[in-house]
């Protein structure tokens, strides 16, 4: 039995604690804004905050994440609207969408640690997270406006 | 009263002591919970008749413009509208009901939509692929609006006693032009929705200069807000009570089968519950499934877990020498010898033979996976003699159809919801994963969510046909090129239906081979013949993308050879303004124009050379680049629209491909939504740039030998295009609605290598570039 501090709020799981930390969270406790694209950590589409750090929680097993707070795309903020979150319905990013939990999970953490990202950073960091339908070009826009305050 | 037959939906509650946040989409909310008034039930479907003809009448279910079956108000005025064909990231779930929006006159902030279940017969055809939603669906969605607002137009005036032409709806009020009186739209809910859906002939359409919604372009995607907080429904994401997760495992060659397996370590893995066999068909499968075994447990990773302890034996099968080097040198010999000719003008043979000069290339694209960032995935229950499927697939009407067939039950007593689809690309029209998880459901007793693991999806695709296109041109001594033969040799995706098939379909053909074009007096055009080893379906624009891939590149050769600018050539090639029918012409049969009628959809030249000069002129052909870049130029017609595209590429001095910009241009005709059409052509430059750099799948021994985005490269952030530029030709209502998801792939390819030919003098041939550019 583990505990996971879940968006402020403490959850046991009873399973396998060795069981990446995605499918704990969206099999076990519902929480399906958490994508798998990949399992491999090659695509970032899993990405949540752990401690505060952007990981990808295919690669984490859940027994690894107790005790530590754990931020899902639902978690981000209470009405939907950080920063980022707004700068991405600003440029209409999402085609599919699928990708998009991740790609924000993954900005927010860049943004909280360089909140003036260089194109080189944006780069280095964003290049984790793969959006097969392309919405690259909407991506970069939206990271720039959240950047710039816009 | 309840709406659309979602009184069906089983109540999707969350299991006890989670705290997950259901998404709207698996929610009755609104009408249904509030009491709402149908717009009527028990009428006859009404079909929908269309000011353009097109194919839709041809496909199941055809078209169905009633608002009986699509549009709902309540009565404190909420309306309702139901999108029946599947979101996949094109953006139709927001661009038909606002058509539909538009034309009743409702205010679209008022506006909610929901899916329509898999009902062909009930909604109209909803397989939700060849770039059709758009062409075959606006003018019944059109005709739809219109119906409701003149039905709420009707009711207003009888409650006021006058004539209906009296009055008039206007952004979702119903306006006396006697006295000036005003009645909501929810007070007269109850009163229209007893109407009888009034006749086509009787329906008056809006004047397009006051269309709200339609064309602005500034209607956002209705899921936005909901994906950008987690919120979206995705079929990956949907919830019965009591599911169980699954996970199978797949014969590793296409059309081997299942001898015999131990599940005993598995079963030992914490969490697995049950191991159960998965009933395979006979190779073609069809959309049915491999068989394999599945892995049954409290959840996904567990199943995983438990699926890599499990010992197989299979037998492999027929295809087990498939290997991709040997095929390929297999497809380049049929190339080189003549093939069943399946267009023929003038006689190229001779014209080839007497020319001053013969240009020849031989050009080849692998197989490619459709890797949609959500895996196949689908969670179905089957119990009591019902079938409920939450499927993320393009085609909810055939999936439903063939779910009741395997299981042996009434359509009736199917169900198919289709959430969002987390990209899909042609691969999600196949359901064999939903039949799978039907399968599975049924063996286990319970609900089942089964997913595709990446690794899973990579192996096991409908993958992008592998293809050598050879193209000798012949030249005059002038430097008119006189001569054209076009050898393609591909396995056609009808192998994957029919045992033996081993040539191109007509379908195929019509994909950018036998429509050529291009004004050569002597064209000739043969198909030869290539067995099909491995499953094979629709990869975004299909067999367009290894036509369209030799025919511009060509174009970029024969341009070189005779030191001519390459989109001079390219329009000269083209020819003056015409209409190309291919019906004209020697050896064509059966000739497929997209499934829609030539005669609204005729190969119109000057809106190809058209879509070539405005590119050409966004991209300020002709100006002065630093040494190692380059423009390259493409154009080409794929499902009914016209598409150019302008690449400029860069080289630097280590090889290194990058794409600092893209120009494209497209012709869709009449279009609703101009910043969707832009998303798909920024997404078709991401994912032409990855076929064209990186991707492929390669089989040996008969199996894949790529699994996940390690080994199958897509484009990511730090190399994709940025300054995508799209262009769109204006049209208005005249001009029929053409195709938007797929049409941008088709050009990327020859167009980057055309630029980067003229980057840097080296001609790109073989798909993907991969380390042909190292230095
Ligand atoms: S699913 Fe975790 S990185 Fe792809
Ligand atoms: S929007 Fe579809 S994968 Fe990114």
């Amino acid at each position: 039995m583990i505990t996971l501090q879940l968006n402020g709020e403490q959850h046991t799981y009873d399973g396998d604690p060795s069981v990446p930390l995605l499918w704990v969270l969206r099999d076990e406790f519902g929480l399906t804004g958490t994508k798998f694209g990949c399992g491999e950590g090659l695509c970032g589409a899993c990405t949540v905050h752990l401690a505060g750090a952007a990981v990808r929680s295919c690669q984490i097993a859940a027994g690894d994440a107790a005790g530590k707070p754990i931020v899902t795309i639902e978690g981000l903020d209470p009405h939907g609207d950080h920063i980022v979150q707004r700068a991405w319905r600003e440029t209409n990013a999402p085609q599919c969408g699928y990708c998009h939990a991740g790609q924000i999970m993954q900005a927010a953490a860049l943004l909280a640690a360089h909140p003036k990202p260089t194109e080189a950073e944006v780069f280095a960091t964003m290049a984790g997270n793969i959006c097969r339908c392309g919405c690259y070009q909407r991506i970069a826009e939206a990271i720039h406006l959240a950047a710039t305050g816009a | 009263m309840s709406m659309f037959d979602l009184a069906a939906v089983p109540p999707v509650t969350i299991a006890p002591g989670s705290l997950a946040n259901v998404s709207r989409r698996f929610v009755l909310k609104g009408i249904v919970a509030s009491g709402a008034l149908v717009v009527g039930t028990g009428l006859a479907p009404h079909r929908a008749l269309a000011g353009w003809a097109t194919g839709a009448d041809k496909m199941p279910g055809g078209t169905v413009y009633d608002p009986h079956v699509f549009v709902a108000i309540d009565p404190s005025g909420e309306v309702t509208i139901l999108a029946a064909r599947s979101e996949m990231g094109t953006g139709v779930r927001t661009s038909l009901p606002m058509v539909v929006a538009d034309e009743m006159e409702a205010d679209w902030s008022r506006v909610h939509v929901v899916q329509a279940p898999g009902d062909d017969k009930k909604y109209g055809n909803q397989n939700t692929d060849g770039s059709r939603s758009t062409r075959h669906f606006v003018q019944p969605m059109r005709q739809c609006g219109a119906a409701m607002r003149m039905m709420l137009e009707r009711a207003a005036a009888v409650r006021w006693g006058i004539d209906p032409a009296q009055v008039r709806a206007e952004n979702h009020v119903v306006v006396s032009l006697v006295s000036g009186e005003r009645i909501g739209y929810g007070e007269l809910a109850a009163a229209a929705s007893a109407l009888p859906t009034p006749p086509v002939g009787e329906l008056k359409l809006k004047d397009p200069k006051d269309f709200r919604y339609i064309g602005t372009g500034t209607i956002p995607i209705v899921d936005l807000h909901d994906i950008t907080t987690g919120h979206a429904g995705y079929g990956i994401d949907a919830k019965i009570p009591g599911m169980k997760f699954a996970v199978v495992a797949r014969p590793p060659v296409v059309g081997g089968k299942l001898v015999s397996y131990d599940a005993s370590e598995a079963l030992k893995v914490p969490g697995v519950e049950r191991v159960v066999e998965v009933q395979g068909w006979p190779w073609p499968h069809k959309f049915y499934p491999m068989g394999g075994v599945a892995v049954v447990a409290r959840n996904t990773g567990s199943a995983i877990k438990g699926r890599e302890k499990l010992r197989i034996q299979w037998e492999d099968g027929s295809n087990a020498g498939y290997d991709s080097a040997a095929y390929r040198k297999q497809l380049e010999a049929t190339a080189r010898q003549p093939g069943l000719v399946v267009r023929e003008d003038g006689d190229a043979e001779a014209a080839l033979k007497s020319a001053a000069r013969v240009i020849s290339a031989e050009y080849y694209i692998p197989h490619l996976a459709h890797a949609s960032m959500e895996p196949p995935s689908a969670t179905v229950h089957v119990a009591g003699g019902k079938c409920v499927a939450y499927a993320a697939t393009q085609d909810a009407g055939g999936c439903r159809d063939d779910l009741a067939a395997m299981l042996k039950l009434p359509a009736a007593d199917v169900t198919v919801y289709t959430p969002l689809l987390g990209g899909a690309f042609g691969r999600k029209s196949a359901y064999d994963f939903v039949l799978e998880a039907a399968l599975v459901s049924q063996a286990v007793g319970a609900p089942i969510k089964l997913t595709w693991t990446r690794e899973d999806d990579i192996r096991h695709d409908f993958y992008h046909v592998v293809s050598v296109e050879r193209i000798d041109a012949g030249v005059d001594s002038g430097g008119k090129v006189l001569a054209w033969r076009h050898r393609s040799v591909a396995p056609t995706i009808f192998a994957s239906f029919v045992k033996g098939a081993d040539h191109e379909s007509p379908v195929e053909l019509g994909m950018g081979f036998i429509d050529n074009p291009f004004h050569i007096a002597n064209l000739r055009c043969e198909n030869g013949k290539a067995e099909a080893h491995t499953r094979l379906g629709w990869f975004r624009s299909v067999s367009n993308i290894p036509h369209a891939f030799a025919v511009q590149s060509m174009v970029g050769e024969i341009a070189a050879a005779l030191g001519r600018d390459p989109k001079d050539m390219l329009l000269e090639l083209i020819g003056p303004d015409r209409i190309v029918d291919p019906r004209q012409s020697a050896g064509v049969k059966d000739y497929w124009n997209y499934g829609d009628p030539p005669e609204t959809y005729p190969i119109d030249t000057a809106r190809l050379k058209r879509v070539a000069e405005r590119a050409a002129q966004a991209a300020g052909w002709g100006k002065t680049l630093p040494k190692g870049e380059g423009l390259g130029i493409a154009a080409h017609r794929s499902f009914l629209s016209y598409v150019a595209t302008v690449v400029h590429a860069k080289v630097d001095e280590h090889g290194r491909l990058s794409v600092p910009a893209v120009y494209t241009s497209i012709d869709c005709g009449f279009h609703i939504n101009p910043e969707r059409i832009r998303s798909q052509l920024e997404g078709a430059a991401v994912m032409g740039l990855a076929l064209t750099k990186h991707s492929r799948i390669t089989f040996k021994r008969g199996r894949v030998e790529q699994d996940n985005f390690d080994g199958f490269v897509v484009t990511r952030i730090d190399e994709a295009p940025l300054n995508v530029h799209v262009d769109i030709v204006p049209a208005d209502w005249t001009v029929p609605a053409a195709g938007v998801g797929e049409p941008g792939m088709p050009p990327f390819a020859p167009a980057l290598c055309n630029a980067i030919f003229t980057a840097t003098g080296k001609r790109i041939r073989s798909l993907p570039i991969g380390d042909q550019l190292a230095i």
